[in-house]
């Protein structure tokens, strides 16, 4: 850590892995109810239990966001972040403002909590992925628009590289596209267009920028490969996700009410959308294979690779399979599209705040890297959750494609509830790999325990690990 | 990649590219705004359908359900749930949650009024008639 200030990343970062915690729970309870259709019924219903689960992933992605952000935007511009104090405010607003939103879910029927915080004078609530009240939507705005004045401020007094800019625009981004969850017209076509525009513009727009910028952060830093390689690798990927992905929005408008030149123009350019990240996976390989030292923390370098690999898979892969408006047609909002959601938000930016957290934690804690028992044990967290997060994405498809064969082809096609009881297998077996995935995630947090002697470049284990790696 | 392509020469595509195509964004956008009379049934988005929507979305109905295959996939599709059931199976479908049913999926009572449940039968005799181009495959969602 080359400048104090960067600490305040700390409290983000330890804030993102609770609320990962949680979101995890809620996942496992909601798949168990869909097995098990009465559990917790009606103290949590599924309803209740999946917006807390979507809600906490997209809060503690956001404090992974921010938290990346005030490590990274001084570093790069080579001085100390304009306002510390107000970053730290800010954390404290965030967090308080987002317990109270969960706790608010959780204690009072969503009718009264939207009642109570004003959703009658501008309603906004009850739109997937948007259902917190309209106090905690302002309250975001807010947060990011703090942020955004602090980090501007602070590149605008520093140096500037292609990583601090484009972690910058990928955030105003993501701040200008969330007023779209402002407006929700009683026209449901309208809203369903508008609503795209926060959440397909996030994934597949503007947080890749995020993405891109935080892979090529941590890559500079523990390969040592020369920047300028490094930043023309991070426009090129952005440039792809950009031109494929702004029209690729299309692969949404198929079936919502919207001209049906859609099906063409979503299916052509959400075709191209794998290509960054794709590239993402070849950068993440060929910057490490071509490295110029040893970074003691390997297990950092292991979580930038899996990114890369991972988030290929369930974007790029998974989103392909899907993204056509033949294929489309019949798996439209089936477990397919869960499969996807999965494996794509956990590839890409789940990990990518992981590589991070990975990467500058060792470093606000005093040390270049984890003692290697620390190292390994947060290697064990990183496998179990990945393997388990490719079955749960491998059961869920089965059950998609069981779903759609069943429900929504042939003479006689079974009603949705029918279908259901049919492909139960699978939801169990989702539902034990959820458990593994789950201590997997007590395995990570377990390691920030462990204590021992840093690691360096030359212990052994380590590097070979590395070395089998990149071969 | 090669050195004879820049980094600036990488930048300029990212920014042209943004830049170019998100005005052929906004000018399809600005296309289907104009096209979406002739498809959104706005002839049945009635205040009733209207004040519908609101008793959808404030009790979190997407939590569960999908409605034009967009929502959760906990609980049936509920775009052309008009057709499917007709307007008294709905009405009598809220009124007798949950079912109780040992090991079912539950759904929650709402307590709604007779208003409200016509208004929530409008909103969906309203989503039924929106153009979505044949979608879903069959009346089952
Ligand atoms: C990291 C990037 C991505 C993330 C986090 C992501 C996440 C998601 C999520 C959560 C949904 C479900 C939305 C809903 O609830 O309605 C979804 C839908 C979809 N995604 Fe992605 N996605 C990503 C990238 C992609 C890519 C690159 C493609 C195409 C190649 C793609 C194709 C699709 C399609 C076609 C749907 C609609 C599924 C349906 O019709 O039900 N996604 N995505
Ligand atoms: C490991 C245990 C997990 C379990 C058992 C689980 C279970 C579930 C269930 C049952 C749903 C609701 C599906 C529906 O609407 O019917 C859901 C939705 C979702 N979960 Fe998870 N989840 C887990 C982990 C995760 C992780 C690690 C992530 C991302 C990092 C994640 C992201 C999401 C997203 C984005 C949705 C919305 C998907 C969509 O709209 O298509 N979940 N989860
Ligand atoms: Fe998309």
């Amino acid at each position: 850590m080359k400048y104090k200030s960067q600490a305040v990343a700390k409290p983000y970062f330890i804030a993102a892995i609770g609320l990962f915690l949680g979101q995890i729970s809620f996942g496992l309870i909601m798949g168990l109810q869909y097995v098990v259709g009465d559990f917790l019924f009606p103290a949590i219903p599924f309803n209740v239990a999946r917006m807390v689960h979507t809600n906490l992933l997209i809060v503690w992605l956001l404090f992974g966001f921010m938290g990346a952000a005030y490590y990274l935007i001084p570093e790069e511009s080579e001085r100390e972040l304009h306002s510390p104090k107000l970053a730290l405010a800010m954390f404290w607003i965030f967090l308080v403002a987002g317990a109270a939103t969960i706790l608010g879910y959780l204690l009072v029927p969503y009718a009264t909590l939207a009642e109570l915080t004003g959703n009658n004078l501008l309603a906004t609530m009850g739109r997937e992925f948007l259902e917190q009240p309209l106090p905690t939507k302002v309250g975001i705005v807010i947060v990011a628009l703090a942020m955004l004045y602090n980090l501007s401020m602070t590149v605008l007094k520093g140096r500037k590289t292609a990583i601090n800019l484009v972690m910058l625009l990928g955030l105003w981004g993501l701040a200008i596209f969330f007023l779209f969850s402002f407006y929700n017209p009683a026209n449901l076509v309208k809203d369903k267009f508008y609503w795209w525009w926060v959440v397909h513009l996030w994934v597949e727009g503007v947080w890749e920028l995020i993405m891109g910028s935080m892979l090529a952060f941590v890559l500079v830093k523990v390969t040592g490969v020369d920047r300028e390689v490094i930043e023309k690798w991070l426009y090129v990927i952005i440039a792809m996700a950009l031109i494929s992905g702004l029209i690729g929005m299309g692969h949404h408008y198929f079936w919502i009410g919207a001209p049906e030149y859609w099906q063409w123009w979503g299916s052509v350019f959400s075709a191209l959308e794998p290509i960054p990240f794709f590239m993402m996976t070849v950068f993440a390989f060929n910057m490490v294979s071509r490295r110029r030292r040893e970074h003691p923390n390997k297990a950092a370098v292991l979580w930038a690779l899996g990114t890369g690999v991972m988030a290929f898979l369930g974007a790029g892969v998974w989103g392909f399979l899907h993204t056509l408006a033949p294929v489309n047609f019949y798996t439209h909002g089936s477990q397919i599209t869960a499969a996807h959601g999965h494996m794509a938000f956990y590839g890409a930016y789940a990990m990518v705040v992981l590589t991070m957290i990975s990467y500058t934690m060792p470093l606000m804690r005093g040390r270049e890297a984890n003692s290697p028992a620390a190292q390994l044990a947060e290697m064990w967290g990183f496998w179990l959750m990945t393997i388990s997060m490719v079955l749960i994405t491998l059961f869920l498809t089965a059950a998609g494609i069981l779903q759609v064969w069943l429900q929504r082809m042939g003479a006689s096609p079974m009603s949705f509830m029918a279908a259901q009881d049919q492909i139960s297998l699978f939801y169990w077996m989702r539902e034990i790999t959820g458990l593994f995935f789950f201590l997997g995630l007590l395995l990570y947090i377990g390691s920030f325990f462990i204590k021992g002697k840093p690691a360096t470049a030359k212990d052994p284990a380590t590097a070979r690990g590395l070395a089998s790696a990149t071969a | 990649m090669s050195s004879a392509f820049t980094k600036s020469a990488a930048r300029n595509i990212f920014y042209g590219g943004a830049v170019f195509f998100f005005l052929l964004l906004v000018a399809l956008t600005f296309d289907t705004m104009n096209t979406l009379p002739k498809r959104d049934n706005r002839a049945n988005l009635t205040e009733s359908a209207a004040r519908g929507k609101h008793i959808w979305e404030t009790r979190n109905c997407v939590g569960c359900h999908s409605l034009l295959g967009e929502g959760a996939y906990f609980a049936p599709e509920l775009g052309n749930v008009y057709v499917r059931r007709g307007p008294e199976f709905i009405k009598t479908w809220l009124k007798i949650q949950p079912t109780g049913a040992p090991g079912r999926r539950q759904m929650p009572q709402f307590n709604l009024t007779e208003q409200q449940l016509d208004d929530l039968v409008s909103f969906f005799k309203y989503t039924s008639g929106i153009n979505t181009a044949k979608w879903p495959p069959n009346i089952e969602g």
